[in-house]
Parts: structure tokens; C-alpha cells; sequence
């Protein structure tokens, strides 16, 4: 599956500038280690060393937030969009 | 001036005062650092100045992230630019306390400000810092008192706004955002929906969003809440403050506000308040995950009256549980129908009409009361966030109405009269 990845402003430094880009894989899981794969200073940026997402990251599948999905083991359509965000206070 | 920088609240990372809300190391939350050591005024000289300011917020100008003081050249006169915010009543509620079995209930009816809301208070910092800042546009994600503060700062101060609200937000909130002249954008979604929007949005323009971009100041606003009840209460700290958690921002700022003011000695007390957060069951993610114990939260898709708490992916729950544990506090919940009693019981013993908001934290502090949670010699302060005439809908049909034709047989026959002794 084929899934375009927007990184937020705050990690394109990390990302060579890069604000969307096209990786493959079955599950979010998967579509973010492509994503860390080219761009290995991202990994340690979003994840937590096991694996799971830092606690302020916040990942959106065709904008619904992954955890009322099914986490990073969320299958992911071709052509989806995965959005990374900041996570923030709102009010 | 006292402020300092930004860092990063998990790594400590340092970043200058700009338009900046995320750490780039870590992703955790930016806030304002401060440094009063070069301050070489004592306590007395301190609080003179505070009482010697404007009656409202910007008497807190030394512990707020401006760079310039009060906004305008004069303090005095100049902080009555825009909608200052702020100074509201600290009312004494004896005849609350007496229904809950409690010797001494504060009430803050922040429902005192411009907009009717504590938002005011958030909003006007924000805003006095992206002026600063050289920006033209105000923006912000709202569950509504937000979106009355944001569009009337704009229309105060002459800057173009958006407001961004879900579309299942109360009427009178509507209302009260739309004729100040903002471009109000309802969006089909929850709020946690257009928080993520406006996230997207932010990164692409040059506007200040208050409550994203400019959010580690936005945040220091809420401070001043604190600051008003230490002073309204003769400098001293009260035993429990029970507040509203919605994303847990105004939970935790109340309590660094506190924290500020005794390190600096400006106020006396032999130990913190505790801090006992109030959501509602609709919506309670920070008290589920209080309840059971974890120290972080799990989003939830709201749903309950209480629109203005109505976050199911609150950014600050963390730090909000940290609060509520270390100070001896806790966070509850409280159903739709409490809320409504909530909101009764507050209006009928106090006067004060408070909206959904301010019944989730009457409910709360009576679940406490009834709990045996509050000693009966503390000094509880309720922190009222908001004004009943924004969610209406929430005691319709709560009492009864006597209908009579205008005859003395009428009311005499139909309206039983209070006998006086």
C-alpha cells in the first residue's frame, strides 16, 4: 500500500524540508518506518524506543486519531494520508 | 522585565520568545521560563506595586510574557486598550457552604469578564504578545467561550480574526461570536476535529492562532487567576481549589500561578491547595485515567452538556494528574444530570447563574463535600469559569412558572405565598 506521510513543520529540519511523502506498508506501524527508514533522525523525534509514540505525538489516519482505530496496527488503505501532529491544549 | 524563554516542559530545551507552541527535540509542550532574580524589590515593595496597578490582569504585568509591560506607553491609562480582563469577584459563599456542610466557600465568578468567560483573561495575553510579535490576524480552535474572547479582542484591538468552532455548539455562543464581525468558520466535527484542522491550518499561515502557536503564552493568562484569589484573599493560599479540566491548561496554571507567587514570597501558607480537577462523565478522560491510575490519558469521543469541557484529547491531562496527585487533590466526574443540579445549586445559594462548565464544578465540589473528601475547617475556593446565559439550554424547563391573568383573585388562587413571621 501506498500512503502519503505529512510531517509536520516542526520535524521537516529532520526531514530535509520534506513536508509530504509517499511510503509504503500494511499498518501505520509499517507506513512510519518507511518513513523513518529514509529519514532516520525522525524515529527517535516521534517514537519512544519500544516502538510505541511519544506521548505529545499524535498520528490521524484520513484524519481520525489512531487510537480510536486500532493504534499503530491500524491497516492502512492504498492511497491514504497519514497526518503527524503535535498534540495541543486546546479551549 | 522577568520573562526569559521558552523551554520545553519534558527536556528542558531552550527557544526563543517567538511563535513557537513544540519542542523540536522531543515533540512536549513549550511554556514561558521566567527569572526574578534580577528583581530588587522586597515583598512589601512588590505587593504595592500589584495594588498600585489597573484593575485588571495587566496589575500581573511583571509575571506575564510580555516584553514590553502593559500593552501601551502608560501603563495606567494604556492598559484600558482593548478588553482588559480580569479583577473579578472573589464572593464569600456562606450560604453554599452551609448546604454542603463546609465552613468557608470562596466562590471566583470569572463569568465577570468581557466575554463573560475566563477566556478573556488567556486571550488578552495572547493577543497583546502577537502584537508584539508584528502579527495581523488572530485566530482559534474553540468550544465556544474562546470564540467569544478571540472575536471581540479582534474587534477591540482592530485585527482580522478567525474562529474556528464544531458545529454543535451551543446557539448563544454562536451568537455572541458572530456579531463582533470575525470570520466565524463552523466546522463539521468535534472540537478535537478542529484543534486538528487549525494545527494543519497554523503551520501554513502567518496568523497567531491563540491557542496553538502562541499558546505557551495564551497559557500564562490563566495565572492571573491564582494570582487575583491569593490577593482577594489577603495574600494568603486557600486549602482546595476545585477547578474545570478541559484540555487541563487553566488546572495547572492555577496551580503554577500559586507556586510563582511563593517562591517570590508574595504569599503565606503553610502548605499548597489541594487541587481537585471537575470534568463531566460525557467527557472525563483525566478522571478515568485518575481513577485508574495511570498517568496518561486515553482519548474519548464526547459527549455531554458540557460543551465547554467537551476535549477528549486533552493535550495537558498529564501534567493535570501529576497536579491533582501531588498536592493530595484528585480528579472527578460528574453526570449530566448533577451538572444541571450543579448549575441549580450554585444560582440558588449564591446568586451567581454559571454555565454547564461552572455546574460540572459545583457538582464536583459537592460529590467532595459528601464524600468526607474536605475537611470542615478548609478554605475551598470554586473557580467559576463561564456565564449561564451561554448554555440556556441546560436549565430549560428546571423550575416552574406560574401563569395568572392579571387579577389579585388570580395570583391569590394560584401562587402560594410565603408566610413571614
Amino acid at each position: 500500500m501506498t500512503v502519503l506521510v505529512k510531517i509536520p513543520t516542526q520535524l521537516r529540519a529532520a526531514a530535509e524540508g520534506t513536508a509530504e511523502t509517499e511510503v509504503s506498508g500494511e499498518t501505520v506501524a509499517e507506513a512510519l518506518n518507511g518513513l523513518y527508514e529514509r529519514y532516520g533522525e525522525l524515529r527517535e523525534r516521534i517514537s519512544n524506543e519500544d516502538g510505541s509514540l511519544r506521548r505529545f505525538v499524535n498520528v490521524y489516519l484520513a484524519g481520525e486519531d489512531i487510537r480510536f482505530l486500532d493504534g499503530l496496527a491500524t491497516p492502512v488503505p492504498d492511497g491514504a494520508e497519514l497526518t503527524i501532529l503535535p498534540a495541543v491544549a486546546g479551549g | 522585565m522577568a520573562v526569559s524563554h521558552l523551554q520545553c516542559k519534558e527536556c528542558k530545551a531552550q527557544y526563543p520568545l517567538e511563535a513557537l507552541y513544540v519542542c523540536e527535540q522531543c515533540f512536549g509542550p513549550l511554556e514561558v521560563a521566567y527569572d526574578h532574580s534580577g528583581s530588587s524589590l522586597d515583598v512589601g515593595e512588590l505587593r504595592r506595586r500589584i495594588q498600585g496597578g489597573p484593575q485588571n490582569i495587566w496589575r500581573y504585568a511583571d509575571f506575564l510574557p510580555l516584553a514590553g509591560g502593559p500593552p501601551g506607553p502608560s501603563g495606567r491609562l494604556a492598559s484600558r486598550v482593548g478588553l482588559p480582563a480580569g479583577c473579578t469577584p472573589l464572593i464569600r459563599a456562606d450560604r453554599l457552604a452551609e448546604r454542603l456542610g463546609l465552613r468557608e466557600v470562596w466562590v471566583k465568578n470569572d463569568a465577570a469578564n468581557p466575554t463573560h468567560s475566563f477566556k478573556d483573561r488567556v486571550v488578552s495575553v495572547a493577543v497583546t504578545r502577537a502584537r508584539e510579535l508584528g502579527f495581523e490576524t488572530i485566530a482559534c480552535a474553540s468550544t465556544g467561550n474562546l470564540a467569544n474572547s478571540v472575536a471581540a479582542h479582534g474587534a477591540a484591538l482592530g485585527m482580522d480574526s478567525y474562529v474556528f468552532i464544531p458545529a454543535n455548539l451551543e446557539e448563544q455562543k454562536i451568537l455572541a461570536t458572530g456579531i463582533y464581525g470575525t470570520k466565524l468558520v463552523s466546522v463539521d466535527g468535534s472540537y478535537d476535529d478542529v484543534n486538528r484542522l487549525c494545527t494543519e491550518l497554523c503551520a501554513e499561515r502567518d496568523w497567531a492562532f491563540v491557542n496553538i502557536n502562541l499558546r505557551p503564552y495564551y497559557a500564562e493568562g490563566s495565572k492571573t487567576l491564582a494570582f487575583e484569589i491569593a490577593e482577594q484573599l489577603g495574600w494568603e493560599l486557600p486549602d482546595r481549589c476545585v477547578v474545570p479540566v478541559a484540555s487541563g491548561s487553566l488546572f495547572t496554571k492555577i496551580a503554577a500561578g500559586f507556586q510563582e507567587w511563593s517562591e517570590l514570597g508574595l504569599i503565606e501558607g503553610e502548605s499548597f491547595p489541594r487541587m481537585n480537577g471537575a470534568q463531566a462523565e460525557g467527557c472525563s478522560p483525566v478522571a478515568s485515567a485518575y481513577a485508574d491510575g495511570h498517568d496518561v490519558c486515553r482519548p474519548v469521543k464526547p459527549d455531554t452538556i458540557a460543551k465547554s469541557l467537551a476535549i477528549g484529547n486533552p493535550a495537558d491531562g498529564p501534567y493535570a494528574l501529576d497536579l491533582a496527585r501531588r498536592t493530595g487533590g484528585s480528579v472527578d466526574a460528574v453526570s449530566d444530570e448533577e451538572i444541571r443540579a450543579g448549575i441549580k445549586l450554585l444560582a440558588e445559594t449564591t446568586g451567581v447563574f454559571t454555565e454547564t462548565a461552572g455546574g460540572v464544578t459545583t457538582a464536583v465540589l459537592s460529590k467532595l463535600a459528601a464524600r468526607g473528601d474536605i475537611d470542615p475547617d478548609e478554605r475551598v475556593v470554586l473557580v467559576i469559569t463561564g456565564d449561564g446565559l451561554k448554555t440556556l439550554d441546560a436549565v430549560r424547563d428546571s423550575f416552574e412558572t406560574y401563569k395568572i391573568g392579571a387579577s389579585v383573585e388570580a395570583f391569590e388562587n394560584t401562587v402560594p405565598e410565603a408566610v413571614t413571621v
